[in-house]
């Protein structure tokens, strides 16, 4: 026939099964994520050492007292500093692949069960922060590219760099100023429950709402340019299908890259949002823990911070093979 | 250039030359010493006498303002340098050397990169302690990966270029490549981000100051006055916004000379 | 035109599964006006005049251009680049970008106008009154909608067909367009197509709103000869057969020539030249058609073979060079390939892409060493063995000139310090020495004295390559490698590189390996040619013999996919 094939040896990998192209990779995406979980935990293990003088002395020496040797000696036992460094490594990642983290030094209950008291607070705060940047993101973007050059533009092309130069506490600080003792809408601090939940989710959503928008608005524009755009109005597309069907379905494959980065991004303004609305979770945790030199807390924190970066990559990776049918070759070029 | 044209730019200009005044002679700028306590004017409104009004001791604002540039500059610009000189060594080597250095050094990055820059810098000071030199130093290193990902990216998109293989072909020598037609066309896009990273660098690094990392009492940066301003929320609100309104206005200065570079390149 | 217009020119079974029996006419609202309108053209441009501004200023693209096509006519519209001929497609269709804007003139289509059509009439037109093939078939097709969608999003949006109708409708469509396996293509995504697969898939495109009218801008010059060929012969076919007009828009004179029953010259937005094709091409009354035609690949006759002074300057034994391509497969990119360049010699080495031409022009400047057993002798040395100061005087005698002018310059440096840069590297003269050399250079390449402080941004295509031969010459080399020098360039251009390239050889009695595409730029270069396939050598001979009497099929597709070679009567 006439065609246009070219090498013999290309017709297998030219029609790839989607099924198997897609099981291949998650597998591979998911054996990957090994290595990244035991630098995790070597990075948490690392953190205890890395501390300049004696970490035993800094844990106890909180509010200026000073520690019995007796006491030193016991806490030094109790964390196994007192062993070979190669004894204590393989010790702590045996404990830690069963979630065990040794006892909090401020609280002396185990650090899992602290860690996990902290969870669902923190979830809560990053999902509705999600949901909000997320929607906020792509409703201006889609906003700003319907909208003809002019003074709206203008304004609208600069809210996400506004969005993004607030820093958090301020943000948290003047909402708490106009919604709830202006108008007394939400509660400023400690609201349990949906109401509780509006300002802090605000607070870290802004951020990342401004860079959702300026990625996808910029990736629009510059889809809106493409060749195959022209091809979809020469067909006779109505600008609507255009811009939904064809420029925003390529400008999505951007964003979702961006999507792994603003999980992280949640989490460390929570830190902010938590202190400013007295919410405890994680973030506040991690302040609380770092100020009180509570080593075994701050351990704990950082291997489930590298467990959520891997899930969430993971999800984001998952999500780009959908988006993108170019993903699997892409990525074995590189390799 | 048609700076009148442009009107974000000029004020950008503008910004960095007030800053520029106030870190170099504050005392020229502030009308009253940070630390002056006036017991007949606490907690007064922004108004003629105190442009941005005064705290609980009667201290005026804008002079605290004025006196902690110098502070929060020096913490995000000393970050920022650090993690540029670092990502710059890191990246060079790893896309000049590649094999195993280059692997060692990405690996080492993509665990960086693991972590959000703020609480990568909220574990650095947890390891050295608080202070404004561990804030720097804390932030420039939670921005280092970036920096050598997007360094070594350039060499090695560089080195493929029909350009530098030219100049093979017309006989200059590797370093002279190196620094001839690899540095200086990798030096814009760096600059670039580095310009972008300076206003994230200032975000996180009054962040931190404002959860109590930063500069120990009685020094202040724009971060610990906000956080002093906390307990009068409902009472006094210029002394939150106006410490925060000095970081935004720095942050969107960096941000525009950021776009305007980026502009200027396409 | 009743019916589906499927069934490909390979099978001769018309296939019937039209998604719906096509509506009497294409324009139900202007059904009165077909049967009394038979004389009146089917597309009528008069006096139009488009201008984009920018912030650079504005720029006419269109001057008072005319166009008029008739029912079932293919009218070729020629002109270099810059001419408007690409605005003239846009315009029509309604798709200006929004830069440009149309100062005056009329568009009418079927007896209606165009202009000032309200945006939902318009669309009603855009691909199923006027198709339109873009040029680019790489970035033509949504990188991330399976290929069978996008044929049928025609359907869908004109309400042809719908749901699963639409589908199989679209594998019809691709079978017409002349693809193997098209359920399978259906549900490819572009990047696992190849070039001449995505042109045919916009071609499926094109032809699934049965328009009156098809324009085709440049559909195949991002594509090898042959396959080009291939697709304008099919697409010429399908016309015919469905009685569809088409203006083909074309830089190249000899494919319109080739393919159209009339030629409009189009040059700086004005329409200079309308006419019979054969007149236009034999007799062309417009200095500005000669000019084109002369650059055209004519019938230039082959450079005779220079006398041979002593031992060979490059004898390059066995190359054979292998890639790990993706999947850790080996790419066998040349193969056992022998030649030798006399001193003073042009030897082309011609062949389509991944023949493998450009891998040996990367072995001869030594950027790429050959695998065991080949070897390149460059006045008698193995060059795989010289080091340090014996390398840095090979470098010096051979010099290379790429493909792309562009990409090949520094953009941070000015002209006069690219061409500067060998004699700096080599430490050839004091900085005045060097200066005046570069100033000869210029003035030897054409280059005016005035443009050396200008940077590669600032220079034309043209400007940037003479900027890069300057810079080859500037260390007196005995052997110049020009990869695809010209290919990159419009055709008016391309002439005066491939002169200045000629010229300079014969006075300064270079060497030169010339890598080409193309068999008429070869012939118009070369004292003997080397032709190339998946990294073999077909066939191997002094140019004049090539051309007169090819051995190899191969050789001949090649030849006869030449434009304007005549093998084919024009469609009229």
């Amino acid at each position: 026939m006439g065609s246009a094939v070219t090498a013999p040896g290309k017709r297998d990998s030219a029609f790839p099964n989607f099924r198997t192209r897609t099981w291949n990779y998650a597998a591979r995406r998911t054996l990957a994520i090994l290595p990244v979980v035991l630098a995790a935990l070597t990075v948490a293990f690392a953190v205890i050492h890395l501390v300049p003088g004696d970490p035993v002395q800094m844990m106890l020496s909180i509010g200026g007292s000073v520690p019995s040797p007796g006491q030193e000696q016991a806490l030094r036992h109790q964390l196994g500093l007192d062993q070979p460094l190669a004894q204590q490594y393989l010790s702590y990642l045996w404990h830690a692949v069963r979630g065990d983290f040794g006892r909090s030094i401020v609280t002396g209950e185990p650090v899992s069960q602290v860690i996990g008291a902290a969870i669902p607070a923190s979830a809560a705060l990053a999902g509705a922060g999600f949901g909000i940047a997320v929607v906020l993101g792509f409703a201006a973007a889609l906003l700003t590219t319907r909208l003809r050059p002019g003074p709206a533009r203008t304004v609208f092309d600069a809210l996400p760099v506004f969005a993004m130069s607030m820093p958090g506490y301020w943000v948290a600080i003047l909402l708490i100023q106009v919604f709830s003792f202006d108008l007394g809408l939400f509660p400023a601090t400690g609201g349990n429950g949906a109401a509780g939940l509006v300002l802090p989710a605000i607070t870290v959503a802004l951020p990342p709402a401004g860079v959702i928008a300026q990625v996808l608005a910029n990736a629009l524009e510059a889809a809106r340019l493409e060749p195959y755009v022209f091809t979809a109005q020469a067909k006779g597309a109505s600008p609507w299908r255009v811009l939904v069907r064809h420029a925003l379905r390529n400008a999505v494959v951007p964003t979702v890259t961006l999507l792994g980065t603003t999980v992280g991004n949640l989490l460390a303004a929570s830190v902010v949002a938590e202190t400013v609305f007295a919410r405890q979770g994680l973030g506040r945790l991690t302040v609380t823990a770092i100020t009180d030199h509570d080593f075994p807390v701050l351990q704990g924190i950082v291997v489930l911070l590298g467990v959520v970066y891997v899930l969430v990559n993971l999800v984001v990776d998952l999500l780009h093979l959908w988006v993108d049918p170019r993903v699997t070759m892409a990525r074995r070029g590189e390799r | 250039m048609t700076l009148p044209r442009r009107p974000g730019l000029l004020l950008a200009v503008l910004t960095v030359l007030a800053l520029a005044v106030c870190v170099l002679m504050p005392d020229v700028v502030a009308p009253h010493p940070p630390d002056a306590i006036d017991p007949a004017a606490i907690l007064r409104p922004p108004g003629a006498g105190h442009l941005f009004g005064t705290d609980q001791l009667g201290r005026d604002l804008f002079s605290r303002v004025v006196h902690s540039a110098r502070a929060a500059l020096l913490v995000a610009v000393g970050a920022i340098a650090l993690s540029l000189a670092g990502g710059a060594v890191v990246g060079l080597a790893s896309g000049f050397a590649g094999g195993w250095l280059d692997g060692l050094f990405m690996r080492a990055a993509d665990v960086l990169l693991t972590f959000p820059p703020l609480l990568l810098a909220l574990g650095v000071v947890a390891v050295l302690g608080s202070s404004a030199t561990n804030v720097a130093v804390a932030v420039g290193f939670a921005n280092l990966a970036p920096f050598a990902r997007l360094v070594r990216a350039q060499v090695l998109h560089l080195r493929g270029r029909p350009y530098v293989h030219a100049a093979t072909l017309s006989g200059v020598s590797p370093p002279a490549i190196l620094f001839r037609h690899i540095v200086p066309n990798a030096a814009e896009p760096v600059v670039v981000v580095a310009l972008v990273s300076l206003g994230a660098a200032m975000l996180a690094s009054s962040s931190l100051s404002f959860l109590g990392f930063g500069p120990r009492p009685p020094a202040t940066d724009w971060g610990t006055l906000a956080a002093a301003g906390r307990d009068y929320l409902g009472s006094a609100w210029w002394l939150t916004t106006f410490p925060s309104l000095a970081v935004v206005v720095t942050v969107l200065a960096a941000t525009t000379f950021a776009r305007a570079l980026r502009k200027g390149r396409s | 035109m009743t019916g589906n217009p499927a069934g490909s020119s390979e099978s001769s079974t018309p296939s019937h599964h039209g998604p719906s029996e096509p509506p009497p006419t294409r324009l139900p609202s202007r059904s009165g006006e077909f049967a009394s309108s038979a004389p009146e053209p089917l597309l009528s441009v008069r006096g139009l005049s488009v201008r984009y501004s920018g912030r650079t200023g504005a720029v006419l693209a269109l001057d008072g251009a005319n166009l008029v096509v008739r029912r079932g006519e293919t009218v070729a519209v020629v002109g270099a680049s810059g001419s408007g001929k690409s605005t003239l497609a846009r315009a029509v269709v309604g798709l200006l970008p929004p830069s440009a804007s149309v100062l005056e003139g009329e568009i009418v289509f079927g007896g209606q106008s165009l202009l000032g059509l309200p945006d939902r009439d318009l669309r009603a037109i855009r691909g199923r009154g006027i198709a339109v093939i873009p040029a680019d078939p790489a970035a033509s097709l949504n990188p991330v909608v399976p290929i069978g969608v996008q044929v049928a999003e025609t359907l869908r949006v004109h309400g042809l067909a719908r749901g699963r109708a639409a589908g199989r409708a679209a594998v019809d469509l691709l079978r017409t367009a002349g693809l193997p396996e098209p359920e399978v293509i259906a549900r490819c995504h572009p990047h696992q197509l190849s070039g001449g697969m995505r042109q045919r898939a916009l071609i499926a495109i094109a032809l699934a709103g049965r328009p009156e009218l098809i324009i085709a801008d440049e559909p195949t010059s991002a594509l090898d000869v042959t396959v080009q060929a291939r697709i304008l012969d099919h697409l010429s076919a399908l016309s015919r057969r469905s009685g569809t007009a088409v203006v083909l828009i074309t830089h190249d004179l000899g494919v319109a020539a080739d393919r159209a029953g009339r030629i409009v010259v189009l040059d700086e937005g004005r329409t200079v030249e309308d006419g019979p094709a054969a007149a236009v091409v034999t007799r062309p009354r417009d200095s500005r058609t000669r000019a084109l035609l002369a650059g055209a690949a004519g019938p230039a006759p082959a450079r005779p073979r220079p006398v041979h002074r002593g031992e060979p300057l490059v004898v390059a034994e066995n190359l054979t060079k292998v890639f790990t391509g993706p999947h850790r497969r080996a790419v066998v990119a040349v193969d056992g390939v022998g030649f030798t360049i006399a001193r003073g010699e042009t030897l082309a080495l011609v062949g389509e892409s991944a023949a493998g031409k450009s891998t040996v022009a990367r072995l001869v400047v030594r950027s790429l060493v050959p695998d065991g057993g080949g070897r390149i002798l460059f006045d008698g040395q193995d060059i795989a063995a010289v080091r340090k100061a014996e390398l840095r005087r090979f470098r010096r005698r051979v010099q290379l000139i790429f493909q792309d002018p562009r990409t090949c310059l520094d953009p941070r440096f000015c002209a006069a310090d690219l061409i500067e840069e060998p004699l700096r590297a080599f430490g050839l003269g004091e900085k005045p020495a060097r200066h005046a050399r570069v100033a000869t250079l210029a003035d030897l390449v054409a280059l005016p004295r005035s443009l050396l402080a200008r940077r590669p941004g600032e220079l034309s295509s043209g400007e940037c390559q003479r900027v890069a031969i300057a810079r080859a010459l500037a260390p007196g080399p005995d052997l110049l490698v020009c990869d695809e020098p010209a290919s990159s360039l419009d055709v008016r251009t391309q002439a005066q590189v491939l002169g200045l390239l000629t010229g300079l050889q014969d006075e300064l009695g270079l060497s030169c390996l010339f890598i080409a595409h193309d068999l008429a730029v070869a012939r118009r270069i070369a004292h003997r040619v080397v032709v190339l396939r998946h990294g073999r050598i077909i066939e191997e001979g002094a140019a004049a013999e090539i051309f007169r009497s090819p051995t190899d099929p191969y050789t001949r597709t090649l030849l006869a996919a030449i434009p304007g070679s005549g093998r084919r009567p024009s469609l009229k």
